[in-house]
């Protein structure tokens, strides 16, 4: 029984993961209805800018203290912000009254661009790095059990950035635009919403999410590389299809269930093999009963 | 947009790629043309530390051969390209090297997976080639062209499993293997059928795939067998997060592995979680021969200070049995670099003397290593 729950934990963990990262796709693909294939690369990019500014932040703030962990996270989301930002209007703005074929083809290529630029020595080379610890870590004992500070920090910055999310995008002037947009860009931009800014926007807070989400992810598993955004990527792509693209907890939902399935497969001996491919085999059973998605209805309420 | 794609593709690919030869020899004393020798290598992606280990031996060894007047009265030319530790890329590549590039040999690669899928290109075509330190049984089965300068699995299985049963004294053992590579299944397969032989138990058999980030459903699922040691035939990058991930769920037995494990990466990632854990591999630099000696002085005069690993050894030897290969057999055409291949005998190289046998593997002992202290500590040398 305590295999059960230690496994309980651990899917937990995980699914709280693939969550954050489907949380960005869900954004974007809400507003725009295209999936941002280099919102993994963001997600790596963030990870690396964590990277580079824990050592000078070490001599500002306290290594491994709340603040100083906190300060780099932010830094390195603005950083991505601001990268995602540059990608949308040199990449995707273009091309935004072009067919949808387009833009998804060219995602594609933005990601291939970083993963490949990344890699060349004089950037920041293919080899593995140990990510820094941001935060000291302690394993907490329940008797048998055993639950990593690290994984709290992924569940509790999850459930605060899904309900930061869902405020902005139902509690704010900002938000009330990005739903407008979504709805209909013409008629947003008939009564005075300046789409570009929206998208800018949207583009800004779905990359941040993803370096929140790349750094927490390095965390738990402290070895970075250029390629690593594609695995997870993948992984929290099926979360939000799975939970309903373009719906918050949605995309939530997904990632949890994906974590749950994952992790209770990858346990069984003789099934841990096949773990992925059940995970996907649950994907195209839900699709096929439910086309939209775990939650996502056919609702006017998209984002 | 799909020239787009393919030129994006080709300009990662160009990216990836590495200079390769040294121009800076001279080209006075040599009486005819370059000999040009093929080498594929996982220069960039999740084994990069292999490759880039590995080309640096490799490197070194034409280099020596050059500057002592280069092989039949000229010089060797490397032709590296990379694979970029992805299965596909090492056909490619290979066709490139033989038909565009005319190598007369082909070196590579670390990766079992990636040499079998080159090596059937190389018997196709009739160029011979060597395996620095693939040790998947299947690679050299694959054809009278392929040949390799290390041991194979089935003797490194053995010596892991006599290593744990018998040194360590280990009752019952968890095998995690990782299921898309050939040379972990492979030593997965040959460790378990010896320890078995040898009257212990193998309880939890847990398999991943190779690049995963998280293992704590595995390895939970082999806490609860509570098993005496764990091993882990895979690669060094994804060792160095399961010990990590182990420590984190109390998991606080040996675990082991073969010469995967070995790059400074493992530390480097696995850090305190990786303390203490054993692996067999080809050579250590701690012991050896005079010319084993040598290489390490050179290794570190030409790669500033650094440390060669035993894949840079391997590397460097099979530069080393082909230059002598092609000296034996007088002559470029493949079929007589392959029967001078086939014929290497007691040749004195960097991880011991090599004698390549019926099978054209090379015969040769294991060392099996600990980490202690960030360090690869040498225990024991295991011959066949």
């Amino acid at each position: 029984m305590e295999w059960f729950f230690q496994q309980l934990i651990n899917a937990l963990a995980l699914g709280a993961i693939y969550a954050l990262i489907a949380l960005g796709y869900t954004m974007v693909y809400g507003v725009l209805r295209f999936i941002n294939f280099a919102h993994s690369d963001v997600l790596m990019l963030g990870a690396y800018a964590a990277f580079f500014l824990a050592p000078p932040m070490a001599k500002v703030l306290a290594p491994q203290s709340v603040a100083s962990a906190l300060v780099i996270t932010i830094l390195a989301a603005a950083i991505c912000a601001f990268i995602g930002i540059l990608i949308e209007i040199l990449a995707y703005r273009p091309l935004r009254n072009r067919p949808k074929l387009a833009v998804l083809i060219t995602a594609i290529g933005v990601s291939l661009f970083i993963e490949f630029t990344g890699q060349h020595k004089s950037v920041f080379s293919s080899a593995r790095r140990r990510f820094p610890d941001l935060l000291p870590t302690t394993d907490f004992h329940f008797g048998p059990l055993v639950v990593n500070s690290n994984d709290l920090v992924v569940l509790g910055t999850t459930i605060f950035l899904l309900a930061a999310m869902w405020f902005i995008v139902h509690r704010t002037k900002t938000g009330t635009a990005m739903r407008a947009v979504s709805y209909n860009m013409q008629a947003a931009a008939l009564m005075g919403i300046n789409v570009n800014r929206i998208v800018s926007f949207t583009f800004g807070l779905g990359s941040a999410l993803a370096a929140v989400a790349g750094i927490l992810y390095s965390m738990r598993s402290p070895s970075i590389d250029p390629l690593m955004g594609i695995q997870p990527g993948l992984h929290a792509f099926i979360a939000a299809v799975l939970g309903g693209i373009g719906n918050l907890p949605g995309a939530a939902l997904g990632g949890i269930v994906l974590g749950l399935v994952e992790t209770f497969a990858g346990g069984i001996p003789g099934l841990s093999n096949y773990r992925d491919g059940i995970a996907f085999a649950m994907l195209i059973g839900i699709l096929i009963f439910r086309p939209a998605g775990l939650l996502g209805k056919a609702t006017i309420e998209k984002v | 947009m799909k020239k787009l794609l393919s030129f994006l593709l080709l300009s990662g690919a160009l990216v990836g790629c590495k200079p390769s030869g040294d121009s800076a020899a001279d080209d006075g004393k040599f009486t005819g043309p370059p000999i040009k020798v093929g080498e594929f290598a996982s220069l960039t992606g999740s084994e990069a530390t292999f490759g880039q280990s590995s080309h640096e031996g490799t490197l070194l060894a034409v280099e020596e051969i050059n500057a002592a007047g280069g092989v039949l009265g000229r010089k060797l030319e490397l032709i590296t390209d990379d694979t970029q530790s992805k299965s596909g890329e090492p056909a490619t590549v290979v066709n490139k090297l033989i038909l565009r590039d005319n190598v007369v040999a082909v070196l590579g690669e670390v990766a079992s997976s990636r040499s079998l899928e080159a090596a059937k290109v190389c018997q196709d075509n009739k160029i011979p080639m060597i395996s620095p330190s693939s040790t998947n049984p299947k690679v050299t089965e694959s054809g009278d062209f392929i040949f390799r300068v290390c041991f194979i699995d089935p003797f490194q299985g053995t010596v892991m499993a006599n290593f744990a049963s018998k040194t360590l004294n280990m009752k019952k053992v968890a095998v995690f293997t990782d299921v898309k590579s050939d040379y972990a299944k492979g030593l997965a397969k040959f460790f378990k059928e010896r320890f078995a032989a040898n009257g212990g138990q193998i309880d939890g058999e847990l398999d991943y795939n190779g690049g995963d980030k998280d293992f704590k459903a595995q390895l939970t699922a082999i806490k609860s067998q509570s098993p005496d040691g764990v091993f882990v035939p895979g690669y060094y990058t994804d060792v160095a997060l399961i010990c990590i991930q182990a420590k984190q769920l109390g998991l606080n037995v040996p675990f082991f592995g073969g010469d995967g494990w070995e790059s400074e990466k493992l530390v480097e990632i696995g850090r305190g979680a990786v303390e203490g854990n054993y692996f067999s591999t080809h050579y250590s630099p701690e012991v050896g021969t005079e010319k084993s000696k040598a290489f390490v002085e050179n290794y570190k005069k030409r790669y500033n200070g650094k440390t060669p690993d035993a894949l840079a050894a391997c590397g460097y030897d099979s530069a080393l049995v082909l230059g002598a290969a092609i000296k034996r057999a007088g002559s470029t055409e493949g079929q007589k670099i392959r029967d001078a291949l086939a014929a290497t005998k007691d040749l004195e190289a960097v991880t011991g003397t090599i004698t390549i046998n019926e099978k054209r593997d090379a015969t040769k002992s294991a060392v099996i290593l600990q980490i202690k202290d960030g360090k690869y500590k040498y225990l024991t040398t295991v011959n066949p």
